[in-house]
């Protein structure tokens, strides 16, 4: 959804805002807010009402952002060279950042979990794969966004306007469509997103904190990147394919770089690993490398992303 | 009195204006000592951003290659000194002989990071160099296990300070009657080494590969159908920022006597871009004052915001850091706003060249 | 100049050796077939034109033959060895140079700068040699200097040598960008509709600079859309048309050639060339 959100931009003005992982920050931070507030408040309302309140206040309060940076910071550049409005974005994103830190302070907020997580078990056996209601509610309703983007995109007048934008300013500004309003939609729209996308994130992970944009935003880049940059289908794709990727990487990265299973070779290994344990070369920690490793080989190998890359680039 | 301050009447007054800066160079860290010592410290810190922006430069403001991940040159360096000249594998190489190491190591890095990804677009150059630059930082937090290379989060320790034989520059002698303390030992020999850097950077963007670069940056189609191979010259440009943030990278460990891998984050690169397009990019002098700037005016901050807040508000509202972070993200955005050349703009070295044709 | 205007068959200037013989050039863009089995031969030391209505791929073939796209069939001999799939550098490096339609010079450089960089293909100076600043190097850069400012007298614009080259006049800026392509000592210049936007005196000028090129001793491809200067200096002409080649020879054929005339004006009028000298 993240991905989202990037590829939307860069679809529209080819500008990777950067400043949008902060904007998913913000939302979390936000909704964390309304939450703890409602939730503190003891007004005995339903969690999923006081959730629902969270995102309700959240998206419009990314929106109001996204909006703020389009005007301020990225408007005035669009005839600047490539490199000054991304420069800009940087700058913006440490100005986020660190103003959620003065706002909510330098430590990771615990996000309440109102709601209990409801394990479901896949294969009807505790130990094996197991889903929870959580997740279950962050993947319908991720879905459910994307369909209502693609909606958006494919079947309404914006949707259009906003297509032929991406694909020629000069000429859709021409044919009477308001690039303005066009643009501040996307961003606003992509904001919103990121907002869902934040409270969605501090549920699962259960925190809020405010360096959380900044890791999240270069995954989901790299997921946008990896669908096609500028592709919606792509976006989505990539963000599954990436989230798989991390998951599995993660996993069992430990046991494939276990150096134990080499203990055939040399007799100091053998000793070290005879009492079962592992001998990781790379363990899950470096879980993060993985985003940016699919990052660099799709950018080196296959730049148009899976799906290929709608911005067109005249030489 | 205005003509008495033309140069180009009086070309004697720029070699006294520079005689006078090299005075006042030379003195400076007696003047600081006076103040704390702890300011000579900052001043070594801050020549070795300017190191840093000068490297970057290469990279950004010659050939236009915007790398958001500069920091692990820096990070190889410093990590190469501390290896081998530090108890953690009991090596004790001269540091004259470790500097060249980790410059050649960290163009190594260069090399490999630029030769696949040089022939991206811009962002998304930026967006890998940044990966490139947090990988380099996972690696070096996690290289402990199964073999202890890096030593993890907990960094190195005890790093041997520089040494010319008996001559040890971390500790404090009296020499001709001056009291010298090790920082103010390590000052004149960086300052040594910029002034070598400098000379190095002029002579470079005044050159074959300098115009390479700028025809480059302007119009690379252009500039391949001109001859130029792009790809080997933006591969020269990273190479040669990357050795100089190792050589600066060294010169950290030996300072600083201890190094982890959080010195070496995107914070950092980003602070060393804000300094290059703080100082113009490209304009050799901009970077330095742009360097210089970003490095003493959040120290600055640190002494004097700290008591007016709390005597203002009774306690502190914002702490230096978080004031100095959102300086570092306004700067950037105020400059592209508003001055997107930097302070002393390189378009500064152009109207000097006609003004010289009509005199 | 007479000869050349009574388009005399093979120019005393020109020999019969082929610099650059193409054989079946062939791109394709997704559907449209930008080139089709493209086939002419230029000579040494001639005036070779490409003429062609609008979309007939003229820069196309350049960018082909520049490497800048990378064709999808044919050969290209030039100078007695294949030209393979070069990068525009290593093009450059064989010996031919272009100039781009739209102007494509170093915006922020000056006049001098431009055509000094033209230079660095010829030249060697590395890092080592740019740090060290050894007589060597000293030495190249006075020669670059020299030579630079000799080509911008050689065009005429010597008196803005220092002038940013987006601050040049229109028609300097094109002089500008052909002291720069010729910096690279080509043996083939190609340039890509160099008077375009050019009132008749500029481009009387253009012409005799183009005259002095050849007499020099480089052999000219030129992309035009102004017939009285393609008449009036080309030695041959090749026209395409829908990515295929409909005539090649001697100007004063092809001007006469009915289905060159039918391409262009897609009926039966003949070409009013009353002006042409």
């Amino acid at each position: 959804m993240v991905a989202l959100g990037y590829t939307m931009v860069y679809g529209i003005i080819q500008l990777i805002n950067f400043a949008h992982g902060e904007v998913v920050m913000i939302g979390a931070m936000v909704a964390y807010t309304v939450i703890v507030t409602l939730t503190g408040a003891n007004i005995g309302l339903h969690p999923l009402l006081i959730v629902l309140a969270g995102v309700l206040v959240a998206v419009p309060a990314c929106m109001g952002v996204g909006y703020t940076l389009e005007r301020t910071a990225y408007r005035p550049l669009r005839r600047a060279p490539r490199l000054a409005p991304l420069i800009t974005a940087i700058g913006l994103s440490i100005i986020l950042q660190n103003l959620a830190l003065i706002i909510w302070s330098r430590n990771p907020m615990p996000f309440p979990q109102v709601i209990a997580t409801v394990p479901y078990h896949i294969t009807g056996n505790p130990d094996g794969a197991t889903i929870t209601n959580v997740q279950i509610a962050i993947i319908v309703t991720s879905f459910a966004m994307m369909a209502g983007l693609l909606f958006l995109v494919y079947r309404t007048r914006l949707g259009v306007a906003m297509r032929a934008t991406s694909q020629n300013q000069q000429v859709a500004g021409l044919m009477g469509i308001d690039i303005n309003r066009v643009i501040s939609l996307t961003f606003v729209i992509g904001a919103g997103l990121g907002a869902v996308a934040g409270v969605m994130v501090g549920s699962y992970y259960g925190i809020a904190h405010y360096q959380m944009g900044f890791i999240l935003g270069l995954k989901a880049f790299s997921a946008a990147v990896l669908g096609g940059i500028g592709n919606l289908g792509g976006a989505m794709l990539g963000g599954l394919l990436l989230g798989v990727i991390e998951a599995m990487g993660a996993g069992y990265i430990g046991d494939l770089t276990n150096l134990c299973q080499l203990s055939g070779w040399s007799d100091a290994l053998a000793r070290r690993c005879a009492d079962g344990s592992y001998l990781t070369l790379f363990g899950s920690n470096y879980q993060d490398v993985f985003a940016f490793l699919v990052l660099i080989a799709v950018l080196v190998f296959r730049p148009s992303g899976l799906l290929g890359e709608r911005v067109s680039d005249r030489a | 009195m205005k003509s008495f301050f033309d140069t180009t009447k009086n070309p004697w007054l720029v070699k006294a204006g520079f005689l006078l800066v090299i005075a006042c160079l030379l003195i400076l860290p007696w003047v600081l000592a006076s103040v704390g010592t702890a300011w000579v410290r900052i001043t070594n810190l801050a020549i070795l951003y300017v190191f840093l922006a000068l490297g970057l430069n290469i990279v950004v403001g010659f050939a236009g290659l915007l790398d958001l991940g500069y920091i692990a040159f820096y990070a190889v360096g410093a990590y190469v000194y501390a290896l081998l000249a530090s108890p953690h594998f009991n090596l004790h190489l001269p540091f004259w002989i470790i500097l060249p190491i980790g410059a050649a190591v960290a163009c190594m890095f260069g090399i490999l990071l630029g030769a696949p990804t040089l022939k991206l677009r811009g962002d998304y150059l930026a967006i890998v160099t940044l990966g490139f630059g947090e990988i380099i930082r996972i690696f070096l937090n996690n290289l402990s296990q199964p073999v202890n290379i890096t030593n993890g989060p907990q960094g190195i320790t005890l790093i041997d300070p520089f040494r010319i034989g008996s001559f040890d520059f971390s500790k404090r002698e009296t020499i001709l009657g001056l009291d010298f303390t090790g920082p103010i030992k390590y000052y004149y020999f960086f300052l040594i080494v910029l002034a070598g850097i400098i000379v190095i950077n002029i002579r470079l963007q005044d050159s074959r590969i300098g115009r390479a670069w700028e025809a480059i940056r302007e119009d690379e189609i252009a500039a391949r159908a001109m001859g130029i191979n792009t790809r080997n010259i933006k591969l020269l440009a990273f190479a040669m920022g990357a050795s100089f943030g190792g050589i600066a990278g060294g010169m950290f460990s030996a300072i600083q006597g201890f190094i982890s891998p959080e010195s070496f984050g995107l914070t950092e690169s980003v602070m060393v871009l804000a300094m290059v397009v703080l100082g113009g990019m490209g304009n050799i002098w901009g970077v330095i004052i742009g360097a210089l700037l970003l490095s003493f005016v959040p120290e600055i901050l640190r002494y004097t915001v700290e008591p007016i807040q709390k005597a203002i508000f009774g306690q502190m509202l914002l702490e230096p850091e978080v004031i100095r972070m959102l300086l570092f993200g306004l700067a950037l955005v105020l400059m592209m706003l508003y001055r997107p050349a930097g302070i002393m703009p390189s378009a500064l070295r152009k109207r000097e060249l006609e003004t010289k044709v009509k005199a | 100049m007479t000869g050349a205007a009574q388009g005399v068959a093979v120019p005393r200037h020109a020999s019969a050796l082929a610099l650059l013989k193409a054989t079946d050039i062939t791109k394709r863009f997704g559907g449209v077939q930008a080139l089709s089995e493209v086939s002419f031969t230029i000579n040494h030391g001639e005036i070779y034109g490409l003429i062609g209505p609008n979309g007939a791929g003229k820069t196309s073939l350049f960018n082909v033959l520049t490497g800048i796209y990378i064709r999808d069939g044919g050969t290209f001999m030039f100078d007695g060895a294949p030209l393979e799939n070069l990068k525009p550098n290593d093009v450059a490096r064989r010996g031919i140079a272009r100039t781009f339609q739209n102007i494509r010079l170093f915006a922020n450089l000056s006049a001098l700068e431009n055509v000094m960089i033209g230079r660095h293909v010829r030249t060697h100076a590395g890092v080592w040699g740019a740090i060290s600043r050894n007589a060597g190097t000293r030495a190249e850069e006075r020669a670059i200097h020299q030579r630079a400012y000799e080509l911008l007298k050689y065009v005429g614009v010597e008196k803005r040598a220092h002038s940013l080259a987006q601050h040049l006049a229109y028609g300097d800026q094109r002089r500008l960008e052909i002291a720069r392509a010729m910096a690279t000592e080509p043996k083939l210049l190609a340039l890509d509709e160099p008077a375009a936007g050019m009132n008749a005196t500029e481009t009387a000028s253009l012409r005799a600079l183009l005259e002095d090129i050849r007499r020099d001793g480089t052999t000219i491809l030129l992309i035009e859309h102004d017939m009285k200067l393609v008449m009036s200096i080309c030695d041959r002409v090749l026209v395409l048309d829908y990515g295929k080649k409909i005539a090649e020879g001697p100007a004063a054929e092809v001007q006469k050639d009915e289905r060159v005339i039918a391409a262009y004006l897609g009926g039966e009028v003949s070409l009013n060339l009353k002006g042409t000298t």
